[in-house]
């Protein structure tokens, strides 16, 4: 219970940083549910942020399983509201700004300056999930196949996940 | 394109002319639930366009895209974002609170079921096994995602400077994210700040 305080100004603060993606806020996540506060250890982050793929709608839903795992259905509950109510009302209040920003010239050079940002921050949240969820060659193997299929087809990613879930399975079973 | 509707002025649905009556909050809610519900393997944002544009006609493509364009800029996820915007349009603030919890609702319980779950299986080692491949498959989405934003999103130099400039900061040399966000994003604003006799912020 002492927690809760704590676990509600984390995911305020974590939500901050979600320019551009979920992702963006990944390894700040890792740094502070892991290393800091010792919530959970790297791997079952991991394994919640990759089912959370699985789950639809917004793809960090998977904080919901974090504050359920931190400290049941009321941490669970203050974790979604704290990750997602301070940008609901950010873009509440900007987007009824907006047009009012149309003609300020610095308006194109902050979306211009923010994306390549935005991009470097999801290119290190996809490192730190990379460095927590490849550890042989197998898994090395089922990401380099999804990436490529991924950027070459259309195909679902969730048939992709379910699929490599399979090939888990059975490489347990063969064993 | 008028965006006054944005302002909240007025009544925010006046102008659109597809959405044949005013929309009730249950009928909001009901459609972002859906859309919540289903939008299975990433992509909210499309399952998103489908669904009010395409599907209902409740928002055109030009207003679409700028509330996407507005959501990029912003911190939160775009799926939400776009929410918060198209709920706040078609109906106001009322309209908003029902939009992000009808989207948020199905997956939030969705993932309070894997932590009941994770808790009570999480530890067999069938089940390690298959998350540690699951995982290795979530990291080729991750990559797949950014590559393809890259795509779309970096075209100059300097766009994939400030990209490396990011990445070596933040996952190299752990800086807070916040304090790169602020620092790295206010050069780059600055870089592409605006100028005279040009139309672009372009860089000579």
């Amino acid at each position: 219970m002492r927690q809760l305080p704590v676990l509600a100004g984390v995911f305020a603060y974590l939500s901050l940083l979600t320019i551009g993606g979920g992702m963006s806020a990944f390894p700040e996540m890792k740094s502070l549910t892991v290393d800091v506060y010792h919530w959970l250890t790297f791997s079952q982050l991991i394994h919640f942020y990759s089912v959370g793929q699985l789950a639809p709608g917004p793809n960090m839903m998977m904080v919901a399983a974090i504050g359920e795992w931190v400290a049941g259905p009321l941490g669970a509950l203050l974790v979604v509201v704290a990750f997602f109510l301070p940008t609901a009302l950010i873009t509440f209040g900007v987007g009824r700004l907006w047009h009012r920003l149309e003609g300020w010239p610095w308006r194109d050079a902050v979306q211009h300056g923010l994306a390549p940002v935005s991009i470097g921050l999801l290119l290190s949240g996809s490192l730190t999930v990379a460095k927590g969820a490849v550890s042989g060659w197998l898994t090395a193997f089922v990401a380099v196949a999804v990436f490529g299929l991924l950027v070459r087809t259309r195909i679902n990613p969730a048939i992709l996940i379910v699929g490599s879930g399979l090939i888990g399975l059975f490489t347990f079973l063969d064993k | 394109m008028s965006r006054s509707s944005l302002s909240g002025l007025g009544t925010p649905q006046a102008e659109l002319a597809a959405a044949p009556e005013r929309l009730t909050l249950g009928q909001i809610f009901t459609t972002f639930l859906i859309i919540g519900a289903t939008s299975v393997g990433g992509g909210l944002v499309a399952y998103l366009r489908r669904g009010l544009v395409a599907k209902r006609g409740w928002l055109d493509d030009p207003t679409f895209v700028q509330m996407l364009s507005i959501s990029e800029a912003l911190p939160g996820l775009n799926g939400t974002n776009i929410a918060i915007l198209a709920g706040d349009r078609l109906r106001g603030a009322r309209g908003a609170i029902a939009a992000i919890l009808g989207i948020c609702l199905p997956g939030a319980i969705i993932m309070f079921a894997v932590a009941l779950a994770y808790q009570a299986h999480g530890d067999r080692p069938v089940v390690a096994a298959m998350l540690a491949t699951i995982a290795a498959a979530a990291v080729g989405l991750t990559f797949s995602v950014t590559v393809q934003l890259g795509q779309s999103l970096l075209k100059r130099t300097s766009d994939f400077i400030f990209v490396l400039l990011t990445v070596l900061l933040v996952h190299w040399l752990h800086a807070s994210v916040l304090l790169v966000l602020l620092g790295v994003g206010a050069v780059a604003v600055w870089w592409y700040r605006p100028r005279r006799n040009s139309k672009e912020a372009v860089r000579p």
